[in-house]
């Protein structure tokens, strides 16, 4: 054996995505920090300073878009693991048709969001829709799900959940095999009810898969863009709007500057939540 | 099984049904409706069945657009989705067998790629230089840049679980890395590999706003685009809007009707540790 | 992995589909109002017939800044169609149209002149020509409703408040308004120009020059209180965060609310929709505080549009020609009737016009009684304006907020624009 042989775990087996990667993510994303300080029309850029973010900070709306993303993102990724976890107890409980019921919860997650949300917008209608009808049989009036603007970002969050929750179930039915029968049975002998097992060895031993799912719902929710637009535009008015909204329409109004920078507001907004998280998290394992 | 857990299946059954699959219902309804009843938006039943006559509106509508853009819309699929298990594989294996100091920079690579929201107009801009942009092939590399991240990551952490001895053992009869890779580990990735095709492919397929930036142009439509387009197209014309929704959902119905075992198997099999 | 250029597969659906022998399809870009449509359709099928080589492919959009952002990307990223249908003034200024769009200037000839400056980019060029009828911004009223409840046309802002309060003691809805689709929201804010301009005579120079603002105004502010008040009059529809701008029309033309407020150009769905009703529906201009001052906000027609990358250049510019012939302009009018004046030298209005247009008419027949919407006088134009609107007439934001609001969108506009002074 020579003492330089070859690695069997060449690095050029990185190179191809490390290529497409860097050209088509890295670069676009260090670019941005320089339009992000320009005026910038596709055409032509104008160098202009800070003034984007001043202008981004002064809109009025941004500090209403900016709480909304936070309380979207906790809301939805709140949401997700708590049902996950809730219904992939019960998915592998061996309950009746459990595996038919698994597919049904799972299935939305696949669906085309643009569809979800022209559905969604129909049965939330305030006058016509399913759902205010059939509220109102049981003697309740409806809200306007969509168009109220104290309701709007959460109505938008359900839809979301609904379609969501479907992952954050399947992770944790992975994350509920992985745990041996043995912790169950040794909790069992020393005389747990079913809710202590749950608190003391599901909950637990599920973390690994807890992780993934905040991380992941928490990253999606913070980025939420396709459910809300497809459903409320940000509407009314703002009440609705979220980072990723806000930056959609300086872009589409074409100061693409503004949006530049918008987007780098939402990654470093996205840097300071996660980052900590992940680290906190990591730690965690270690003392576990 | 037992009476009661017979009783919350039926019970999880009756939930599920009203939450989950009503929806469903819904549309399928509101798709087959004429136009005057679709506008109604009651959830009825329809009281006459225009099936046939709105998936051949909807298909022939603007040219058959929506041919076209299922066709656009599999190619990039399936491309972006082969580059990715291939390329995703690759860092994945050499990221997990091979502790070094560059791991931490493939770290922070996938860490960003997992978090940070994409750069729209200054994609724009590479892709221009490039003379990538509005083409396939342009759009089919984004997604794959987009994708990589969650790729590496599921591929690291399914790899972890197949022992060294195997690579090993390969390594001792003299083969080449490439060989180890394609022809030992590749193969015993499958379950991991169908989590990913599937997850991918309808990410990818459902994607609408990256094409609408990077992909503009009539003759480069995907199927989410028409969706949207028709939107605006089929403003009083609920019935067509639904019947395309319809069609739009029914491509992942089947690729999860076919792969569903495969998906939950994969996903258990591979523990999900990130 | 092999890709077949999907531009393959398109050639041949255009084969597939019987267009074989055309030798241009010039595409076409137009916004999804029912008489934008119907014009079109009626302008297209003119032309193929009498030029049996040319065909067309039409496609919608969006109306309201959704549309404004979706004509800005794809002029931006040179994916327009061959024609395409747009605003003209302020909103024509923010398509950077010296880069993007083509030189019109030769197919002018019956375009009146009064038209040419809305469509006629920094650098003097005109470029483009009028698609469809000038028209008013106002109200829109059920005539059997004032019938039945004995009103009469308000004159001034207190007067049409009363006659709201007498329709919602009736238990009808007084006013319908339709936030789902946001750019109808616009219209009490920016139909109250002819007031604003009446009371601040200088108001479009100095906003231009940024030495006036909206929310030291008072008379702009009105706009805005306007909304509000009907909001907090409790006399808008149940539904009205989400209907559309044909349910608006609708309601307007059945009876189903007394007031819309709206464009003139309205009318033509209801034509086509509810033909039997068109007769139902009046208009009157937006009232002001003083009923001796009682006048139109007057909006140019839409403009139609080449863009300087079109590759059939030639053929859609004998298409505008004969769109802003007398034959073309005809060709409008029998497909949509008369929904105000064309802009066309030679083409006159039909003698029988909808009550609508004929309550319209007058205002424009005496001097001073129009003014042009405040788009046409300054180039600049918030692109948050509807989502502000939609606030204050949803109650979330106060008038006097609302507009200071706007004026900060609007300083963004104009420093995107590069105008001097801001």
């Amino acid at each position: 054996m020579t003492a330089k042989r070859r690695s069997p775990y060449p690095y050029w087996f990185v190179l191809p995505a490390a290529v497409v990667f860097t050209v088509l993510f890295l670069v676009p994303t260090i670019a941005s920090f320089w339009f992000s300080m320009t005026r910038w029309d596709l055409f032509q850029t104008e160098f202009i300073g800070w003034d984007n973010y001043r202008q981004f900070f002064k809109e009025p709306f941004l500090v209403q878009g900016l709480t909304n993303t936070l309380i979207y993102a906790v809301v939805t990724s709140g949401a997700k693991t708590i049902l996950g976890l809730l219904l992939a107890v019960l998915l592998t409980s061996g309950i009746l048709w459990q595996g038919f019921l698994r597919s049904v919860v799972f299935f939305p997650v696949l669906v085309s969001t643009i569809g979800v949300g022209i559905t969604f917008a129909a049965l939330m209608h305030p006058t016509k829709g399913a759902i205010n009808i059939a509220l109102s049989y049981v003697g309740i009036d409806g809200p306007s799900w969509l168009s109220d603007p104290t309701l709007a970002l959460y109505s938008v969050a359900f839809i979301d959940i609904w379609k969501g929750v479907g992952l954050a179930t399947l992770i944790y039915i992975a994350g509920l095999a992985a745990i041996s029968p043995e912790y169950y049975e040794a909790a069992r002998i020393d005389g747990a009810t079913r809710s202590q097992q749950f608190w003391r060895v599901t909950v637990p031993l599920v973390q690994p898969a807890t992780v993934t799912v905040v991380t992941l719902s928490l990253i999606g929710g913070l980025r939420s863009f396709d459910i809300i637009w497809a459903t409320t535009k940000g509407g009314p008015g703002f009440a609705s709007d979220v980072l990723a909204s806000v930056i959609y329409k300086q872009y589409q109004a074409g100061f693409y500057g503004l949006a530049t920078a918008g987007n780098v507001i939402l990654f470093l907004l996205i840097a300071i939540i996660i980052l900590p998280l992940t680290w906190w998290f990591n730690k965690r394992e270690v003392d576990l | 099984m037992t009476s009661r857990q017979r009783n919350t299946g039926i019970i999880a059954f009756l939930a599920a049904f009203i939450i989950f699959i009503l929806p469903f219902v819904f549309t399928f309804f509101m798709a087959v409706k004429s136009r005057q009843e679709a506008a109604l938006f009651l959830f009825t039943w329809p009281s006459e069945w225009h099936f046939w006559s709105n998936l051949v509106e909807v298909v022939q509508a603007r040219n058959y657009m929506l041919l076209l853009a299922y066709f656009n819309s599999t190619i990039i699929t399936v491309g972006a989705v082969a580059l990715l298990v291939i390329f995703g594989a690759m860092v994945g294996y050499v990221l997990q067998r091979r502790p070094s100091g560059w791991n931490k920079l493939i770290y922070a690579g996938v860490l960003m790629g997992l978090m940070v929201p994409p750069a729209v107009v200054p994609t724009i801009w590479v892709l221009q230089g490039l003379g990538l942009f509005k083409t396939i092939h342009g759009m089919i590399l984004i997604q794959v840049a987009y994708g990589l991240a969650f790729s590496v990551l599921l591929y690291r952490s399914f790899i972890a679980t197949i022992p060294r001895d195997l690579d090993e053992a390969a390594i001792i009869d003299g083969a080449k890395p490439w060989a180890i890779f394609f022809k030992v580990i590749l193969p015993l990735l499958k379950p991991v590999t169908v989590t990913l095709i599937l997850v991918q492919s309808i990410a990818i397929f459902n994607d609408f706003t990256n094409p609408l930036y990077y992909l503009p142009g009539r003759e480069n439509v995907t199927v989410q685009l028409t969706l949207f387009n028709f939107q605006s197209q089929f403003q009083s014309q609920f019935n067509l809007l639904f019947m395309n929704i319809l069609l739009v959902t029914i491509p992942p119905l089947i690729v999860f009707v076919i792969f569903n075992r495969q998906i939950v198997a994969g996903m258990t099999a591979g523990a999900v540790k990130g | 992995m092999k890709l077949i250029p999907s531009a393959a597969l398109l050639s041949a659906f255009i084969v597939a589909s019987g267009m074989a022998q055309a030798e241009t399809t010039l595409s076409v870009l137009i916004d999804n109002n029912p008489e934008t449509i119907a014009a079109f359709d009626a302008l297209t099928a003119a032309y193929t017939a009498a030029n049996p080589d040319v065909t067309f492919d039409i496609e919608q959009r969006a109306g309201g800044a959704e549309g404004d952002n979706l004509v800005k990307t794809r002029l931006a990223t040179g994916e327009m169609a061959d024609v395409f249908a747009y605003n003209s003034g302020s909103l024509f200024q923010a398509l950077n149209p010296s880069e993007t769009l083509a030189d019109l200037s030769d197919i002018q000839g019956n375009v009146i002149d009064s038209f040419k400056p809305v469509v006629t980019s920094p650098d003097g060029v005109v470029r483009g020509i009028p698609f469809g009828a000038a028209m008013g911004g106002g109200i829109y009223y059920n005539r059997k409703i004032y019938e039945e409840l004995g009103l009469s046309v308000p004159k001034t802002w207190a007067e049409f408040m009363a006659n709201n309060e007498k329709i919602k003691a009736a238990g009808k809805v007084a006013v319908a308004q339709t936030y789902g689709d946001t750019w109808t929201s616009q219209l009490f804010v920016l139909a109250d120009f002819y007031n604003v301009q009446s009371a601040v005579p200088n108001f479009a120079a100095d906003y231009t020059a940024n030495a006036i603002k909206y929310a030291t105004t008072p008379a702009a502010v009105q706009g805005f209180q306007n909304l509000e008040d009907v909001f907090k009059g409790g006399y808008l529809n149940e539904d009205f965060g989400v209907a559309k701008f044909d349910e608006g029309m609708r309601m307007v033309a059945l009876g189903e609310a007394a007031h819309y407020p709206m464009l003139t150009f309205g009318i033509g769905t209801v034509k086509q929709n509810y033909p039997d009703n068109v007769n139902d529906i009046g208009f009157f201009a937006q009232p002001g505080t003083d009923a001796a001052k009682n006048g139109l906000t007057v909006w140019m027609p839409m403009a139609a549009y080449v863009p300087a990358t079109s590759p059939n250049l030639e053929e859609a510019k004998k298409f505008l020609s004969f769109v802003a012939s007398v034959e073309g302009c005809n060709t409008m009018i029998g497909a949509i009737g008369a929904t105000g004046p064309y802009l066309i030298e030679g083409c006159e209005l039909p003698t029988d016009v909808p009550a609508s247009v004929a309550d319209m008419l007058p205002y424009f027949q005496t001097e001073g009684m129009t003014a042009p919407a405040l788009e046409f006088l300054s180039p600049i134009k918030g692109p948050a304006l509807e989502q502000i609107t939609v606030e204050v007439g949803s109650g979330i934001r106060p008038a006097a907020e609302a507009a200071a609001l706007y004026d900060q969108d609007v300083e963004k506009q104009a420093k995107q624009l590069g105008l001097p002074n801001w």
